[in-house]
């Protein structure tokens, strides 16, 4: 399935854990560092460096550009080092988040809330991702180096969905399939 | 006395730390094709697709198989007969991982003030060097740069004695069952057993530098990484953790002998893109 960003709930709705999906437009560009200074910034009543209605962020820090490149390799990052921020984001209008590896209960329950799902890619096929990425630019942080909060614009972006607004999970779902018993 | 000098060193560690990030190993590529004829699951083998794919783009265009191009360990192994000439060994290592890392174009990940301001070192270094002194005029050096994500996936466990070879076995496989996605599976389950706590990990940490795969030369071990191997891909965690068969490629067992009282076990998971890359000088 071809999928756009900003996100609506219409397209949320269709989206079920296991797809396959890929996705063209503008995405958000965040980890660790970031998601701290984010969430301190909300808590002083500020503003996001962003304005996150619909939109997907995804957990990564980019490798150094080649000249002449938009990015170096682009890989996720781990996702339940966000857990800790990710409902917060949810809550003022993000839709999606992409990286890999499980989220935890109180995410999934946000998600659930507020109609929004979490994609995985490929860890490690950074040089792969990097080719989707068709340009790249730091929007704040600057001082933080890779964990810079960055905009990027991508075309047939591929990703899996892990968590739906359903309930359900990618990678439970596939680990009870291929399980055995000794 | 042989000598060997500080620019060597700067200039095979930089060399070493590009290689390691922008080529894999034979043995590794040779694992994961078999891992995909293994692969039941088609999402699954589509994922060790996408690994061998990554892996020719990144070697023709010298680019970094991951964006984590790692904190970067180094092992030596220095010939007592050696004599370092033009300055001091841990500064040529760190500065041929500085030169590596910024002309390679790889990615700082390096961060100081750990628990408090966590602020980039943005040259990569300090890198965590291990020295040994060994028979003979030369000087070995081995990068392995550790990625963040299988490197949190890291457990020890001080057992008792008498929880024995089922005790080793049932640990490892709940460390990796816990891990789940995160190391990015199919991973290389690196284990020590035996020592005290540090050595435990020293050991777990040096054995993936073993060929992937290879056998522990001590029989009685091959036996126990083979058990833990097939209980490991009976956890159905699969490429990428979307589920299957291969969730590891293989478990590199190394032991030492450890106190009466003890029976210590380190798990350091590896990632599927299990770089590392040596020279001797």
């Amino acid at each position: 399935m071809k999928i756009t960003t900003p996100l609506t709930d219409e397209v949320i709705e269709k989206l079920k854990a296991g797809d396959k999906v890929t996705i063209t437009g503008t995405i958000y560009v965040g980890r660790d560092s970031a998601h701290k200074r984010m969430i301190e910034t909300l808590d002083k009543g500020g503003a996001l460096p962003f304005d996150p209605q619909g939109q997907i962020i995804y957990y990564m820090g980019p490798a150094p550009a080649k000249p002449g490149q938009p990015i170096g390799s682009a890989g996720p990052t781990t996702s339940y080092r966000m857990d800790p921020y990710a409902p917060r984001l949810l809550a003022e209008g993000l839709k999606g988040m992409i990286g890999k590896g499980n989220r935890s209960q109180p995410v999934r329950q946000a998600m659930r809330k507020y109609k929004a799902v979490y994609f995985a890619v490929v860890g490690g096929a950074a040089a792969l991702i990097a080719k989707r990425i068709k340009s790249a630019q730091v929007i704040a942080y600057e001082n933080l180096g890779p964990e810079a909060l960055r905009r990027l614009e991508v075309e047939d972006f591929p990703a899996i969905v892990v968590n739906d607004i359903y309930g359900g999970d990618a990678y439970e779902e596939g680990k009870a399939r291929y399980a055995r018993t000794a | 006395m042989r000598e060997i000098g500080y620019q060597e060193i700067v200039d095979t560690v930089a060399r070493l730390s590009m290689g390691a990030n922008y080529y894999l190993g034979q043995d590794l590529l040779a694992a994961l094709r078999r891992a995909k004829e293994q692969e039941e699951s088609p999402l699954g083998r589509e994922v060790l697709d996408q690994i061998l794919e990554n892996a020719q783009v990144a070697a023709e265009e010298r680019m970094p198989l991951c964006q984590d191009t790692g904190m970067t360990v180094v092992y030596l192994e220095l010939g007592q007969e050696a004599h370092l000439v033009g300055g001091g060994l841990t500064e040529a290592v760190n500065e041929g991982v500085r030169r590596g890392y910024e002309e390679g174009y790889l990615r700082k990940s390096v961060t100081e003030r750990p628990f408090s301001a966590r602020i980039n070192t943005k040259d990569n270094t300090p890198a965590v060097i291990h020295t040994e002194i060994v028979p003979g005029d030369r000087l070995k050096i081995t990068v392995l740069p550790k990625g963040g994500g299988s490197e949190n996936m890291s457990y020890l466990k001080m057992l008792s004695p008498a929880a024995g070879r089922q005790g080793v076995i049932d640990f490892v496989v709940e460390s990796v069952d816990r891990s789940g996605a995160n190391p990015c599976p199919p991973t290389i389950v690196g284990v020590g057993v035996g020592g005290t706590v540090d050595k435990a990990m020293d050991l777990a940490k040096r054995s993936l530098l073993r060929e992937v795969g290879a056998p522990s030369p001590d029989p009685e071990v091959v036996e126990l990484e083979r058990d833990i191997l097939e209980a490991v891909n009976r956890l159905g965690i699969g490429p990428m953790g979307f589920g299957g068969r291969v969730t590891a490629l293989a478990v590199h067992i190394e032991t030492f002998p450890c106190h009466i009282a003890s029976l210590p076990v380190a798990v350091n998971l590896q990632c599927h893109s299990a770089r590392h890359k040596s020279a001797v000088l």
